[in-house]
């Protein structure tokens, strides 16, 4: 074994279709970097963008808010909300230090094991590559 | 004093050469000032297209450019298949990657500011509208004539974004200042089978006689066009139509501007009308208006 | 003081190959909180439950995380354990370390660590759960129908013939809807009023049934059990109580030139009418718009003199006649609503090639039905709108308004296909000298007996189909020239027609955006109903107690819409079999104390359930409707002063598991 950097990866799933998804993930016993911790919300719209800051504050070296594709939000327009809000979100994230390439919204149905497997392996190698993130100083 | 870059395009420096006299004329009259586009070259109407995607965008994106190092915003084009064809580049451009590509083509750096009308809507606005019923010598009172658009002014709505694709209005509106009658008719944007007279001669004959018939069902006298090409083979063909349809029409094709410079007072000699190849003439004779 | 008992499941080899789960166990024994772990092969079966239940005795827990499957797996399995134990069912949570872990992963060591990592954040959530209770709220037992077309009654009949109470709500005079225009029904060519007609006298007679027709629905508050609903009860000048139907007012109104919307133009109605002979109610109303004794009265009003007539209050028997009588608001509760609002046609005049709709002999298919119809305007007789002869040649164009990006309208109108063949059909029987042409783009005939309805319009009754759009219709010699493109022979085609009939089709009702906005329920681009779920749930809305049925969410034929409304009578059954409701306490909470009242949370909140109140000193603060909040926790997430939270995934709960992760 490489000693090779392994990042903590925090994944904010919703209930409906993204948690569903990892879940199709492991029925259908498809293998994926292990590093992602999942935090089962009921839809993205819940996820504050507080959530995310205080992961980085606490050492996590990356953040997934994975959700509905747009138009099949369970709660109609939860999704819609969170894509705007993780827009703005980004500024903050200059702001604090935390580089762009460590969050990440995508849409995972709930009929999509796959792509679910997919993206977090994406994910995690785009953390690996950036290295350790730095704790961000400022307090909230 | 409004300036617009004008781009007469081939056929009004050769087959309708009637048509650039005659626009130049009502503009002057009207007080629109006409710059011939520098160092213009083909739009590539009717052909590049069916050959390159990119030929037929840079050949009219080559156009544009000297519009703007002339310090002018709007250029003006009489021909319906240059109007076309430099319509559609104008609106490709919006897009930075075609503007991109067709920089490199051309050498030089394109920015598509330049808006393209179409002269007939240049012609037509309610202000030039007002000046022409102003201006008017000799009213063209109970010449009944069918307006003739043709198939590409208003096609495709999207990209020519000029009057009613299948009703439209403007030369009607200009042709009742002018004192003349509209016939109500159904063929305003109907194909004549302009790209096809060397290949298929056939198609125009057929197109053509189509036209011709149902102008005159309706009670026209002449037919008014915007188009060189339109204007080409409905004046042209008449007498290949009667060859082999048997059918005389002997209907007079006139430029929009020819009616226009009559009704301004300018002489038909000076129009140049007597260049049409059905005679033309004796009806405006015949009305007191040559 | 949490005290957490923790249970880790083998899931027979499922987890234990990939997961020391004993190794697991003894680990989270660590855990802040944790006061007794243990590990079992199936947690899920009954001995699992008993060990559960058993050490929540023994330990005196008070808080349990079970890590096994997934809790869109065993989640209520579980709560209900711990439920029998005496515990809060809310003090569960599970632990996902088999979907999310031991299935996903090989790596023995990895998937153990992991499997800990989880069960620690599962631990700190649940040391932060309260205990949550489902209220209960009683319900109204009576259904408000919107709509009175064949969907609207056969939902309205359902529900009352089970013993419930309805209201019907019509916007016009009449209750039938489109199918009472029509004259046949494809492909059993069924007379559409014989078997609706029935139908409709049968609503109007039900001891169950209240039916308000020429009437509207102005708002809608409340929620689920529990709706407040305002509707609008035109003027109709006519007292019903006492009117008789005699007809005497109808047949001796002298204002004859109305345009008759029952009959789409082709024919002539009277001011004071009933739509057709066998309207429900079978009583008039007088359209104030052109009655001349209304126009007098508010002439007489602005001072201006206007002849007076008051015929039919003169000739009136009953002395039914009130022209004092007032638009007027009824206020009524319902525990839901079956949203049946039907359907209009396409405007065909944004089609220029097509004339504008500005050519008297290029008609609708919905028109050919009136004058089809024997009890139409020409009794029966179809003629030409411009001349009145007969059509020799008649020629039908299919998808005008549908499958059409041009116009904004990219979907497939489901019906058109099969009442086009109808149309070339019966024009047949009527007159079998006539020839008809059918344009079509494809021919989508899917249902019983329907391909080969059109098959037979082909083959016996020797319908000319031409696959291609038509590109021009022009006026000639007066007939009309279609020209357009065969697209099978590849070549230009033209016929000559006395007759165009357009299968316009279906768009969603005129108003329909603003009825669904005053529900509360979601709809599409086109103004069509979105369903809760499009495969699972078609006949529920996103919003409790409210359902559809027939073409307001889209394009559907008779028995399509017969079904759906059979279908949201069933699940309104459902509703009303029930004393009270249980609503899921997983919703939003506000700290009245913390709310500033700038109500972003009423803003972002898709079901409308933030209410304002006034505290005492006039402060406004938001309060949360639990019956109505689904707990998405988007309002939370809005909130700036940390007013709002969501019960089961609180800030402090979801924060607690990132802290418990990381800093382990």
């Amino acid at each position: 074994m490489t000693s090779e950097f392994e990042p903590r990866i925090v994944g904010f799933l919703c209930n409906w279709c993204s948690y569903a998804g990892a879940d199709l993930a492991g029925t259908s016993r498809t293998s994926y970097a292990p590093n992602i911790r999942i935090i089962r919300v009921p839809c993205s719209g819940r996820v504050d963008p507080l959530f995310i800051a205080k992961a980085f504050q606490e050492g996590a070296d990356g953040v997934m808010v994975l959700g509905c594709h747009p138009g099949d939000c369970h709660y109609v327009e939860g999704n819609y909300h969170a894509r705007r809000r993780f827009a703005v979100m980004h500024r903050l994230l200059d702001y604090l230090g935390v580089d762009k390439g460590r969050v990440m919204l995508e849409w995972v149905s709930a009929s999509e094991g796959a792509r679910f497997a997919r993206v977090v392996n994406e994910f995690t190698d785009q953390v690996r590559q950036l290295g350790p993130a730095k704790r961000p100083v400022h307090s909230f | 004093m409004s300036t617009y870059a004008y781009y007469p395009g081939c056929s009004l420096h050769g087959t309708a050469k009637e048509y650039d006299r005659s626009a130049r004329l009502v503009c002057q009259a009207l007080g629109l000032e006409l710059r011939e586009v520098e160092d213009w070259n083909c739009c590539g109407a009717s052909s590049a297209h069916m050959v390159s995607h990119w030929l037929a965008l840079s050949l009219p994106a080559r156009n544009l450019q000297p519009v703007e190092k002339m310090g002018l915003e709007t250029m003006t084009v009489p021909c319906a298949a240059c109007y076309a064809r430099l319509k559609d580049v104008s609106c490709e451009l919006k897009d930075p990657e075609v503007r991109a590509k067709i920089g490199r083509v051309l050498g030089d750096q394109v920015t598509g500011r330049v808006t393209v009308e179409p002269l007939i809507g240049t012609l037509t606005t309610q202000e030039i509208l007002d000046k022409a019923a102003s201006l008017i010598v000799k009213p063209l009172t109970g010449l009944k004539v069918a307006t003739y658009y043709g198939c590409l002014l208003t096609r495709p709505p999207k990209v020519a974004q000029f009057d009613d694709p299948e009703n439209p209005q403007s030369m009607d509106r200009l042709l009742r200042t002018l004192g003349s009658e509209v016939v109500e008719w159904y063929f305003k944007t109907e194909c004549c089978g302009a790209s096809l007279p060397v290949a298929r001669t056939d198609i125009v004959l057929d197109l053509s006689r189509k036209l011709l018939a149902a102008a005159k069902k309706a009670g026209a006298e002449a037919i008014v066009t915007a188009c060189p090409m339109c204007h080409s083979n409905l004046d042209s063909r008449q007498g290949e139509i009667r060859g082999r349809y048997g059918d005389d029409f002997k209907m007079p094709i006139f430029f929009f501007t020819e009616l226009l410079g009559l009704a301004l007072g300018y002489p038909a000699r000076e129009l140049l009308i007597a260049n049409h190849l059905t005679d033309a003439l004796s009806l405006l004779q015949g009305r007191g208006l040559a | 003081m949490p005290r957490i008992g923790v249970f880790v499941c083998h899931c027979g080899s499922n987890i234990a190959a990939t997961v020391d789960c004993a190794g697991v166990a003894e680990a989270t024994r660590g855990f802040p909180g944790v006061v007794h772990a243990a590990d079992f092969k199936y947690l899920c079966a009954e001995t699992g439950q008993n060990l559960i239940r058993d050490a929540i005795a023994e330990h005196r827990l008070n808080r349990v995380v079970v890590a096994s499957c997934s809790p869109r797996m065993h989640e209520p399995t579980f709560r209900k354990a711990v439920a029998q134990a005496g515990l809060n069912p809310y003090l569960m949570e599970m632990a996902n370390i088999r979907e999310h872990c031991s299935w996903v992963h090989a790596d023995r060591q990895v998937a153990t660590a992991k499997a800990t990592e989880i069960i620690r954040m599962v631990v700190a959530k649940v040391a932060r759960n309260e205990p949550l209770t489902a209220k209960q709220v009683g319900l109204t037992k009576r259904l408000l129908v919107i709509g009175g077309g064949i969907a609207g009654i056969q939902a309205a009949l359902d529900v009352a013939n089970a013993g419930y109470q309805v209201t019907l709500v019509e916007r016009t005079p009449t209750i039938g809807g489109k199918m009472a225009m029509l004259d046949k029904t494809f492909p059993t060519l069924d007379c559409s009023a014989c078997i609706l007609t029935p139908r409709m006298v049968e609503l109007s007679q039900h001891p169950n049934i209240e039916l308000r027709t020429y009437a509207e629905v102005l708002s809608v508050k409340g929620f689920v059990g529990n709706f407040e609903v305002e509707i609008l009860q035109k003027a109709r000048k006519v007292n019903h109580l006492t009117c008789t139907g005699c007809g005497t007012c109808w047949q001796k109104c002298p204002e004859k030139n109305v345009p008759s919307e029952f009959d789409v133009g082709m024919g002539r109605r009277t001011a004071s009418y009933i739509p057709f002979p066998q309207a429900v109610p079978n009583k008039p109303v007088s359209d104030t718009a052109n009655c001349r004794s209304v126009r007098h009265l508010a002439a007489k009003e602005r001072g201006e003199k206007l002849m007076e007539c008051r015929v039919c209050e003169k000739l009136c028997p009953t002395k039914s006649i009130d022209w004092e009588q007032k638009d007027e608001i009824i206020v009524d509760r319902f525990g839901a609503i079956i949203v049946a609002n039907g359907y209009d046609t396409f405007d065909h005049s944004v089609y220029g090639e097509y004339g504008y709709g500005k050519y008297p002999d290029v008609i609708t298919g919905l028109q050919l039905e009136r004058l089809m119809n024997a009890s139409g305007p020409t009794k029966g007789e179809v003629v030409r709108p411009s001349d009145g002869k007969h059509p020799h040649s008649v020629v039908f164009l299919a998808c005008v308004g549908s499958r059409d990006d041009k116009v904004g309208r990219p979907y497939c109108s489901k019906i058109c296909c099969m009442y086009t063949a109808k149309h070339a059909l019966m024009l047949k029987e009527h007159d079998p000298n006539i020839q008809t042409y059918v344009f079509y783009l494809d021919i989508r005939a899917a249902g019983r007996g329907y391909e080969e309805f059109v098959r037979r319009v082909q083959e016996e009754y020797g319908s000319t189909y031409i696959r291609g759009r038509v590109s021009w219709i022009y006026p000639q010699d007066g007939k009309l020239i279609i020209k357009g493109e065969d697209t099978l022979l590849g070549r230009p085609v033209e016929v000559e027609a006395d007759l165009v009939v357009l299968a316009t089709g279906i768009t969603a009702a005129s108003g329909a955006v603003d009825l669904m906005q005053t529900i509360g329920i979601s709809y599409d681009t086109y103004g069509f109903i979105n369903e809760m779920h499009p495969k699972l749930r078609p006949v529920e809305t996103n919003t409790d107690g409210v359902y559809l049925a027939g073409c307001a969410s889209g394009p559907k034929d008779i028995p399509d819409s017969v079904s759906q409304a059979s279908a949201a009578a069933v699940k309104v059954c459902g509703l009303f079999s029930q004393d009270y409701l249980t609503t899921d306490p997983m919703t939003s909470v506000v700290d009245q104390m913390k709310c500033v009242g700038c109500f972003l949370c009423e803003e972002v909140c898709p079901f409308r359930a933030v209410e304002r109140e006034t505290l005492r000193g006039g402060k406004v603060v938001a309060r949360i409707n639990e019956s109505v909040c689904k707990g998405c926790g988007l309002c939370v997430a809005a909130c700036r002063g940390e007013a709002l939270n969501l019960k089961g995934f609180t800030d402090q709960q979801l924060l607690a598991q990132v802290t418990a992760l990381l800093r382990a």
